[in-house]
């Protein structure tokens, strides 16, 4: 029994002392990251993610913008999201997210330099190119991207600049048809006056070579041009006909399949995350220390073990964040400070019972197993209500507010488990090993004990 | 020992004394506002601008302004200092809000930091006051359910789930009538973080009672010769102290948010603050009492037992 809890004292303070070094703002070897959190890879691994109300940053809902009764279909819907993410990615924001969710496509801009333009991208009909590959010598094809000459790509597969032919602007009409004798689908395309003549000069003298057909940088398709197109023309391959009609639809809505509005922008400047973090550091390091004096001051030995374990709990908790990953919010640091009451309620409830014991005369050693013990189901029982509204809340909160009630949420569920592990386990070990080796002097003393 | 359950009359007459104003508030609110709170565009959709300018810039100038680029409906009122305004207006969309902002630089003769900019559409407000509606019903059936299922091996585990739920309502009560009250004051209005502040009271609110009852289940089985309303008293007493210190510690974190905190949270927070402290009140004097009223069929609880005389020899015999 002794030895068994010198040895969990022993894994305890490794434990405490590993979830501290991760929750330590400095850049970790990368051997350790990828044992910690092998989840996670880049240099974003194992560092606090803040939210975009403390880095600042744009949160934007699109929705499918159809007529009344109509309603986007799940294939459209994930398409949108696809060419959103791929825009997206073409910002350079690091950190970007794109999710569906309920018929809306989310996205996270954190960091973002200039949200209107970053909206207006997201927004804008994708842009459409017809480039020269000439003979292919690089072989590429449908998924690669390339620098055009009218301008270069985010992650170019290749450094060569492509010369655009046309851009799609050109393009009067697009349609998806069946070859009569093979059945197969292909591509018929109108051009507009302007267009055939550039598209007529450009292909008589280049048949037999390779036409790229580029959105937003990305090649959708690469054929090979059999004849002098003038003002109509197709594009055959060997696409199935949802391939067919998705192409067909890139090219003639610039993109998205379906026509997207916002309904719901969210952007916070810089300068205010900034202030918002400062605070927020500033309000936690002073609750926390006055919570610790207290405890101290009136629960004595008992009250700087529990000061030990809630300073544990706050490593635990930040090398949570780290590994899980969790986005940190505002509310969501309110939850995490919420929670270290939680935790040193427990402590409390421990305290008070020990000393009840203590005083009914009890010896120090068997007050100290009742308080755990006795104090067990009530902190069971009145932390498992604040999970569940946790749980509710994260539900829910996926519906109001996007991330701001389930960053809240997140936290605060995590805060209330790591504090039962703290301020109970952590707490009962440390208190069992004082009394195993100093139960004798402190016999006298149980005015430590605040009795 | 000290009698706290004996006077739990007065308990009563003084909450009553706080929340009736306090409907009377959100009344006043309905009658004028049309809604119990002043709502923000998370509910009723619409934009909220803030912006910061390098000098002073009057609301009303502001106001002017997007007067002049079609927009009648804007509100616009300082925060912090001068130069920060926060305009209101219904929803801008991206390409209005560029041609605002150009705009405005021509008119201010400078390009104003953005703090922050929310749009908010009619549907996506519609859907979050439902779910919000939802949330809060659904939170009080779940917490009814777990106290029920927790409390399942005493006398009576209803009564003790709906106690915690009156308290619960109480609190719920009192946190939502210093917002209404707030919004007559300082134009507080009700977002999606008050809805967290109350889902919040009601888990904390519940934690505090779950406290006294659980004590008071273990000294009924400890103690059987005793009356009800001495256990139910003495296990507040015996956990009296663990609330106020508990309630204490959480005080010193929230203060030290309010006073230090981010403004963006400030009302979250307050809320969060009265309505925990009503919890810890109502834990004590209104949870348990109640469940002491109910025990003994007092007032309104003596309504639901026509077969009181049963029931109180059945009390007479475990006595």
């Amino acid at each position: 029994m002794q030895s068994r809890n010198n040895i969990i004292l022993v894994i305890l303070i490794i434990l405490v002392a590993l979830a501290t070094y991760i929750a330590l703002p400095i850049d970790h070897f990368d051997w350790f990251k990828k044992m910690v959190a092998p989840h996670q890879d880049g240099p974003q691994a194992l560092t606090l993610r803040l939210g975009l109300d403390l880095q600042g940053g744009t949160q934007i809902q699109l929705e499918p913008d159809l007529p009344s009764g109509q309603k986007a279909t799940d294939e459209q819907l994930d398409l949108a999201r696809a060419i959103i993410e791929r825009r997206v990615n073409g910002l350079g924001v690091n950190e970007s997210l794109v999710q569906t969710g309920k018929d809306r496509i989310i996205v996270a801009l954190p960091g973002v330099d200039d949200p209107d333009a970053a909206i207006e991208t997201l927004r804008g009909t994708g842009q459409l190119e017809f480039v020269d590959l000439g003979d292919n010598p690089e072989r590429l094809g449908a998924g690669d991207e390339i620098n055009t000459s009218n301008g270069p790509a985010e992650n170019p597969t290749t450094d060569t600049v492509y010369e655009t032919v046309m851009t799609g602007d050109k393009l009067k009409n697009v349609d998806v048809r069946r070859d009569p004798n093979t059945q197969k689908p292909y591509i018929a395309f109108e051009l507009t006056p302007e267009g055939s003549k550039i598209f007529g000069e450009y292909s008589g003298k280049n048949i037999g070579k390779f036409l790229a057909i580029v959105m937003d940088k990305t090649i959708l398709s690469a054929p090979v041009i059999q004849a002098k197109i003038t003002d109509a023309g197709q594009i055959t391959g060997n696409f199935t006909l949802d391939e067919a009609q998705n192409l067909a639809i890139q090219m003639k809505y610039g993109a998205l399949p379906v026509p997207l509005k916002v309904v719901d922008v969210r952007t916070v400047g810089p300068s205010l995350g900034e202030d918002s973090v400062r605070r927020s550091l500033l309000a936690g390091t002073i609750g926390i220390i006055v919570v610790l004096l207290f405890m101290l001051a009136f629960y004595r030995l008992p009250g700087f073990l529990a000061d030990l374990a809630l300073l544990s709990f706050v490593s635990f908790n930040i090398a949570l964040y780290k590994i899980i990953p969790v986005v940190l919010t505002l509310p969501g640091i309110a939850g995490f400070l919420l929670t270290t009451g939680t935790a040193v309620d427990a402590n409390i409830l421990i305290f008070e019972r020990m000393r009840e014991e203590l005083r009914a005369g009890r010896s120090l050693p068997s007050a100290v197993e009742a308080g755990f013990s006795r104090a067990w189901t009530s902190i069971l029982d009145s932390n498992l209500s604040t999970i569940l509204t946790g749980l509710i809340l994260l539900y829910f909160g996926s519906n109001f507010g996007a991330s701001v009630v389930q960053g809240f949420a997140i936290t605060l569920i995590i805060g209330v488990l790591v504090s039962m592990f703290t301020a109970v386990f952590a707490t009962r070990t440390f208190m069992r090993f004082i009394i195993q080796y100093f139960a004798e002097p402190l016999k006298d003393k149980l005015s430590w004990f605040s009795v | 020992m000290y009698d706290i359950i004996k006077h739990r009359r007065w308990y009563y007459i003084f909450s009553t004394l706080i929340i009736v104003p306090g409907l009377l508030i959100m009344l006043y609110s309905m009658l004028t506002i049309g809604t119990p709170f002043r709502l923000s565009i998370d509910f009723t959709g619409g934009s909220l601008w803030e912006l910061r300018f390098s000098e002073p810039v009057a609301p009303g100038e502001m106001v002017e302004f997007f007067h002049s680029q079609g927009i009648s409906d804007a509100n616009v009122h300082t925060i912090g200092d001068e130069n920060t305004l926060v305009i209101r207006t219904k929803e801008i969309t991206p390409e209005e809000k560029v041609a605002l902002m150009s705009a405005m630089e021509k008119q201010f003769g400078e390009k104003p930091e953005e703090l922050q900019f929310r749009a908010v559409g009619p549907t996506v407000g519609k859907e979050v006051t439902r779910t919000a509606f939802i949330a809060v019903i659904m939170a009080s059936l779940v917490i009814l359910g777990f106290i029920i299922w927790a409390f399942r091996q005493v006398d009576h585990p209803f009564r003790y789930g709906v106690s915690a739920i009156i308290a619960m309502i109480h609190d719920v009560l009192v946190a939502s009538a210093f917002f209404s009250l707030m919004g007559f004051i300082s134009g507080w209005e009700v977002d999606a973080l008050f809805l967290t502040a109350l889902l919040t009271v009601i888990g904390f609110s519940v934690q505090d009672t779950i406290v006294v009852f659980d004590r008071i289940r273990e000294n009924s089985r400890r103690r059987k010769g005793e009356s009800f309303e001495v256990i139910a008293n003495r296990s507040l007493l015996e956990t009296v102290q663990r609330s106020v210190a508990t309630q204490i510690n959480a005080m010193f974190v929230m203060i030290a948010l309010l006073l230090f905190g981010g403004v963006t949270i400030r009302q979250f927070i307050a809320t969060m603050f009265i309505g925990m402290l009503s919890g810890t009140y109502s834990s004590i004097f209104i949870a348990t009492p109640l469940l002491v009223s109910w025990q003994n069929h007092e007032g309104v609880f003596g309504w639901f037992h026509r077969d009181k005389k049963k029931s109180q020899s059945k009390k007479a015999a475990t006595a």
